[in-house]
């Protein structure tokens, strides 16, 4: 079980929030061809390790957090908002 | 990742003892003398310097790949890589259920082509793996999704695949436990496919070892991959904790680590890792001979021959590579067993685990080259991917030896995702987590 801290609500269960994957990947310019809308929507780097993504606490306050979390000890290193970057860039696997 | 233990030091020759053919008179013999004469089923090879096929990982896939390299393809000159014992990963955490009660076309025809070799397999490999063809019960709770599950079962039937509607007192009668009076999701009745069933997942890993060894391909164990080497545009081997191995070919079949694998090759795959938990019950006298799936949540539940109730849920819902599952969904998991049949409350749950799936953009598998010229991967199986072992073997292997792919997996390649051809059984989107 997670135990997620939403800036607004405080700590909660996961059980509270809807995960919705990976975030990543920024949404490319309108122009920008179909090669790079193909990547942006298929394509995932899937680190073992540091993970950026979308939770929805849809049983909360319903806010979209972006979330920093190890993909293998689920530990969670830092909650924003959706326009929010973490403090440190992010390095890709572990 | 968990350092790969050495390999045990083996005697030169119990390398290459072949461990003969195995039949219910020989078994008589060996009893009579003491059960002196068996000998390693599979041979614990050395790794050579160079093959002409690399399999990365000794899962059902991969040794599916090498076996039918060897005999179906003629092509001996191969060596699957497992970084610990062959048979621990997935084809050894799933559970066990065979089918191909699918709806999109090109699935069937490729899960029905698993099934026809699946119901060869034991034959084909002279090693009993309990290929127990008990049926498959999809149960429905609405009319509307009777409606959908008749259109598959038509879909299916278009195929040639029989797929039997039952209505609620047939359900009753094949499966007494299911309490079909349910409040808020009755069962109204299900779709019986009676050639869907069960295989000891063990022995599919051992079987195809033992013959793929017999046939002359090198079974290579704690021996993990730790880069792919590229040379002029094309891969060209790997080195691995036990020293450089070069290639023409090298097959990735680590499915859960595809994404690792292909970053070693400069390459993204359209997949993300996801936990799948599996969980079995204290043994029991016979109460359920037939494989039931809930059609109300995501639940299905087999006996295994040992008296134990295997069972399954959906994956965890979030991106992970730990072997292990969390607890909101084995709470869904037995919410929805004890909501299907009652009588299972009374059971312990004696052993629980989790397996890591390659869950693809589309939710089908992918059998296909690469950008990386002489890479083939085979992954993206989901949770689909112990049923497709023999027809994934053999058409990677088919791939891997004629460089084109096999006519029920055409469909599989990596380029459908940017050709807008994607396999999408249930309609769902770009949204691996929810597939």
């Amino acid at each position: 079980m997670l135990r997620i801290r939403c800036p607004w609500c405080g700590e909660r269960d996961e059980i509270e929030f809807r995960y919705r994957g990976d975030a990543s990947r920024p949404r490319p310019a309108a122009d920008a061809g179909l090669a790079a809308f193909c990547d942006y929507v298929y394509q995932r780097d899937n680190p073992q390790g540091w993970h950026l993504e979308w939770w929805l606490h849809v049983g909360g306050c319903r806010t979209l957090l972006k979330i920093e979390r190890h993909t293998l000890s689920h530990e969670i290193r830092w909650i924003g908002a959706a326009a929010d970057q973490p403090p440190r860039p992010m390095e890709p696997g572990r | 990742m968990n350092p790969a233990p050495t390999s045990p030091p083996i005697p030169a020759s119990a390398e290459r003892t072949p461990s003969g053919r195995y039949s219910g008179w020989r078994l008589l013999l060996e009893g009579l003398s003491g059960q002196r004469g068996w000998s390693r089923a599979w041979a614990k090879a050395q790794p050579r310097s160079r093959y002409r096929v690399l399999i990365v990982g000794g899962g059902g896939h991969g040794l599916a790949t090498a076996y039918y390299l060897a005999t179906e393809y003629g092509i001996t000159d191969v060596a699957v890589l497992e970084q610990g014992p062959i048979g621990l990963g997935n084809v050894g955490r799933n559970t066990t259920i065979i089918r191909s009660n699918y709806f999109h076309p090109d699935n069937i025809r490729f899960f029905e082509y698993s099934l026809k070799l699946w119901e060869g397999l034991e034959r084909a490999l002279n090693f009993n793996a309990m290929v127990s063809q008990r049926g498959t019960l999809n149960l429905f709770h609405s009319e509307a999704q009777r409606d959908l599950f008749t259109r598959r079962a038509n879909m299916m039937r278009l195929q040639g695949v029989e797929m039997e509607p039952l209505g609620a007192a047939a359900v009753k009668s094949l499966v007494p436990l299911i309490d079909l009076d349910n409040g808020r999701y009755p069962v109204l009745g299900g779709f019986l496919q009676r050639r869907g069933g069960t295989v000891r997942h063990d022995a599919v890993a051992w079987g195809y070892a033992r013959a793929a060894s017999q046939a002359g391909v090198d079974i290579v164990e704690h021996c993990e991959v730790t880069s792919i080497v590229r040379q002029a545009g094309r891969v060209s081997g790997v080195e691995t904790t036990r020293g450089p191995i070069a290639a023409d070919t090298v097959c990735l079949a680590v499915a859960g680590h595809s994404s690792r694998l292909a970053a070693m090759a400069g390459l993204t795959l359209p997949i993300e890792s996801h936990v799948l938990q599996a969980f079995v019950s204290e043994a029991i006298k016979p109460v359920l001979d037939v494989v039931v799936t809930y059609g109300a949540g995501h639940f299905y539940v087999s006996q295994s021959d040992k008296g134990g109730l295997v069972f399954g849920g959906a994956i965890d819902g979030y991106n992970s590579y730990g072997q292990r599952g969390t607890l909101p969904a084995a709470e869904e998991v037995a919410m929805e067993a004890v909501t299907l049949m009652p009588g299972l409350a009374r059971l312990k749950v004696l052993r629980q685990w989790g397996g890591v799936m390659d869950m693809s953009m589309d939710g089908s598998p992918i059998i296909s080259r690469t950008p990386l010229e002489g890479l083939i991967l085979n992954g993206g199986w989901c949770y689909g991917g112990f049923k497709a072992i023999p027809a994934g073997g053999m058409t990677t292997a088919h791939l891997i030896a004629r460089n084109a792919p096999h006519p029920v997996a055409a469909h599989l390649d990596l380029e459908r995702f940017a050709a807008g051809r994607i396999v999408d059984e249930r309609g769902i989107g770009p949204f691996p987590y929810a597939h």
